[in-house]
């Protein structure tokens, strides 16, 4: 991979790292009212899929979709007041973390219920089929989400139809608390459980950028090229907890050990051990590219800090497309 | 120019008309494009539009529900087909959790412009799990719409409307309505989402009906109208938004009110429809509100408890009586129902559904 691409991959890794971390930092401000799901250790995914798609690309996520609406170019100062529950929010504080949306970015949305959004995304992408529009669909989700009727339903669908569509399953070993052991018999591989589909389904290091941009970079411009869908497993480990701001390896569900080892691949040391042995880039330059994102995401706080909160009168706005006389509450 | 056309028919001609007119409206659903057509209602629409416009899809009602919610999101307009409202239920998540609500938790920037069609029924041995009437369940959930056209005018007229709505729309079809004929007017006209009508005026008793029932209903105050009683009967058409102004406006001058719907008694429409009536018009009501619906029971098979299952005219009559505080008169329903099966519309209807 050349160095600029990868200086890229890093910089948008490093800006999703950044961001969680700052997110983690003030939540115990309990200004953020609503559950977060950090993506710390999983951001090389978003990052490398992100970086083959064109604007005009769809992506959907679940939960845990921060890294996923930052790698495909969501509006930080939208995330963020959004979280804060404000009105300049991306969804003007109707949706909160969990139901992030951008669509001049091609975030068309995000939703916590496990698997959900794959049959949606693949309804998009049946959508530009129908009409010939040259589009790809990616969508993330856990490798929870393997477990859910809907995704066997929706991948066979995109099978079916052969249908632009790339399923992104980031493997982190855990759903909330339960570890594959209690869910999946074992020797199973998440991969070719999506392969008796008879998907293209492939498996890859998700803590390595280059490795995830370059499988993602094939499976998107096979979608692109009429060749039907893919279907990526990346195994990866998530730092924190499930849902807050927290380090929990202290609560018992997993070992420490294993923590410290996920730690030790971490993406961005990885990928900043190349950039710099490359010669591409300088310690200095490295500085300054996190105090440039430090500088961004210290204005999309006071942004979302500062923004006001929703006018009660939007409580009953939008409940129904087209048709303000049906909203009063009475 | 209107022409006599059965309520299937009627389907018909509106999916037919939306897909001629907007090339983003499809049609999806096991078996849509199949000999049968869904009882009829897209026979020999793939002919015309193709494969592309008129689709059968595998049998993932969750899944292909997603999918469909998908392709509205970008444009497309979508009529999904169940041939049971109980296979619908496979499909909550993504109707109650996805469809009703992408519109407004991203506050405006997407919406959902879909239809789902359910069928209800009733006889024939059904059963538990061929019968559900669950438009509550439904009607409760802010960002659906939902209706229940009785007539094959308002089939039409309805469908029209819910094809061109741009939100998500439950579309139950009662099976017993199917073959019901009518007078039906050619070309696109739309009746609105959330209007009732009222289908026979009178002055003692409000009848407000859902689906068969307003047909049920219909015959009802026929046999009112023989005891010197004038019922006005109301069909409901639209479940949510219901037409509360037509519908209270009835009751303040008739002063009594009996609502009969196709689903259960518990915390369904028929409730919802006597709470409104209490908080709104209580002190012009003569008597207390009747409901007549399914009991609290899941639907038995043979048509010799079905028979006891299913209320009928002389119910909802007899419930008119009673807000006159009267009893009717002839023999009590219990006697005339066990001697033959009920379980068909009319003698023309052999099954199987």
């Amino acid at each position: 991979m050349d160095s600029k691409t990868l200086s890229t991959l890093y910089r948008s890794m490093l800006r999703i790292r950044l961001v969680e971390l700052r997110i983690a930092e003030l939540y115990p401000e309990q200004e953020m009212r609503c559950p977060v799901h950090l993506c710390v250790g999983q951001e090389a995914i978003a990052a490398g899929v992100s970086a083959n798609l064109r604007q005009i690309d769809h992506a959907y996520s679940g939960h845990r979709s921060h890294g996923h609406y930052l790698a495909k170019g969501g509006d930080l100062r939208a995330m963020m007041a959004e979280i804060y529950g404000k009105a300049t929010g991306c969804c003007s504080g109707k949706g909160g973390s969990m139901h992030l949306v951008d669509l001049e970015a091609g975030f068309v949305g995000a939703t916590p219920i496990v698997g959900s959004t794959i049959a949606i995304g693949v309804g998009d992408a049946f959508a530009a089929s129908l009409r010939g529009e040259d589009r790809v669909t990616v969508i993330y989700h856990g490798e929870g989400a393997i477990e859910e009727g809907v995704f066997h339903e929706a991948v066979d669908f995109a099978v079916l139809r052969s249908l632009p569509v790339v399923f992104v399953c980031e493997n982190n070993l855990f759903s909330v608390y339960s570890p594959m052991s209690v869910r999946q018999p074992v020797g199973r591989e998440v991969c070719s459980v999506a392969a008796g589909h008879g998907i293209e389904a492939a498996q890859g290091d998700g803590n390595n950028v280059a490795e995830v941009h370059e499988m993602a970079g094939r499976a998107i411009a096979k979608a692109r090229g009429g060749q039907g869908p893919s279907f990526l497993e990346f195994k990866t480990y998530r730092w924190l907890e499930h849902c807050g701001p927290d380090y929990d390896n202290d609560i018992g569900y997993r070992e420490p050990a294993e923590f410290e080892l996920w730690k030790g691949r971490d993406p961005l040391p990885r990928t900043e051990k190349a950039l710099l042995a490359s010669g591409a880039i300088t310690s200095s330059a490295l500085d300054e590219m996190a105090a440039e994102v430090r500088a961004e995401m210290d204005d999309a706080v006071a942004f979302a800090k500062s923004s006001p909160f929703p006018d009660p009168a939007l409580l009953a706005t939008n409940v129904y497309a087209g048709s303000k006389e049906m909203e009063a509450v009475r | 120019m209107s022409r006599e056309l059965k309520y299937a028919q009627a389907l018909r001609e509106a999916l037919d008309l939306c897909m001629e007119k907007d090339p983003n409206v499809y049609v999806i659903g096991l078996g849509a494009p199949d000999p049968k057509g869904i009882f009829g209602t897209t026979v020999g629409l793939q002919k015309k539009y193709g494969e592309k416009r008129v689709m059968d899809m595998p049998t993932a009602e969750n899944g292909m529900t997603g999918v469909a919610i998908g392709s509205a999101l970008m444009g497309m307009r979508p009529v999904t087909t169940h041939q049971r409202i109980d296979f619908a239920l496979l499909a909550m998540e993504q109707i109650v959790n996805q469809a009703a609500k992408w519109h407004y938790m991203f506050d405006g920037k997407l919406s959902v412009p879909m239809v789902i069609r359910l069928i209800i029924g009733r006889g024939w041995g059904q059963g538990p799990q061929h019968s559900q009437s669950l438009q509550a369940w439904f009607a409760h959930v802010p960002g659906l719409r939902v209706v229940m056209p009785t007539t094959a005018h308002d089939a039409k007229g309805l469908l029209i409307s819910a094809i061109e709505d741009d939100n998500p729309v439950i579309f139950i079809e009662h099976r017993w309505l199917h073959n019901v004929t009518g007078l039906v007017p050619e070309g696109v006209y739309r009746v609105p989402i959330g209007k009732a009508r009222v289908m026979r005026k009178g002055s003692d008793v409000s009848i407000v009906a859902t689906s068969y029932m307003a047909l049920e209903a219909l015959r009802a105050a026929e046999l009112l109208d023989g005891d010197g009683i004038s019922a006005e009967v109301i069909d409901v058409r639209s479940i949510r938004p219901w037409d509360e102004d037509l519908i209270l406006d009835s009751v303040r001058q008739t002063g009594r009110v009996v609502v009969a719907d196709t689903g259960w008694r518990s915390v369904g429409f028929a409730g919802e429809v006597v709470a409104r009536i209490a908080e709104e018009c209580l002190t012009d009501l003569k008597a207390a509100p009747v409901r007549v619906t399914l009991p609290d029971v899941p639907t038995p098979t043979s048509w010799a408890l079905a028979n006891h299952y299913y209320p009928r005219a002389d119910d909802i009559a007899a419930a008119a009586q009673r807000t006159l505080g009267r009893a009717r008169a002839g023999k009590p329903i219990s006697t005339l129902v066990s001697a033959t099966p009920l379980d068909v519309p009319d003698s023309s209807f052999t099954g199987p559904f």
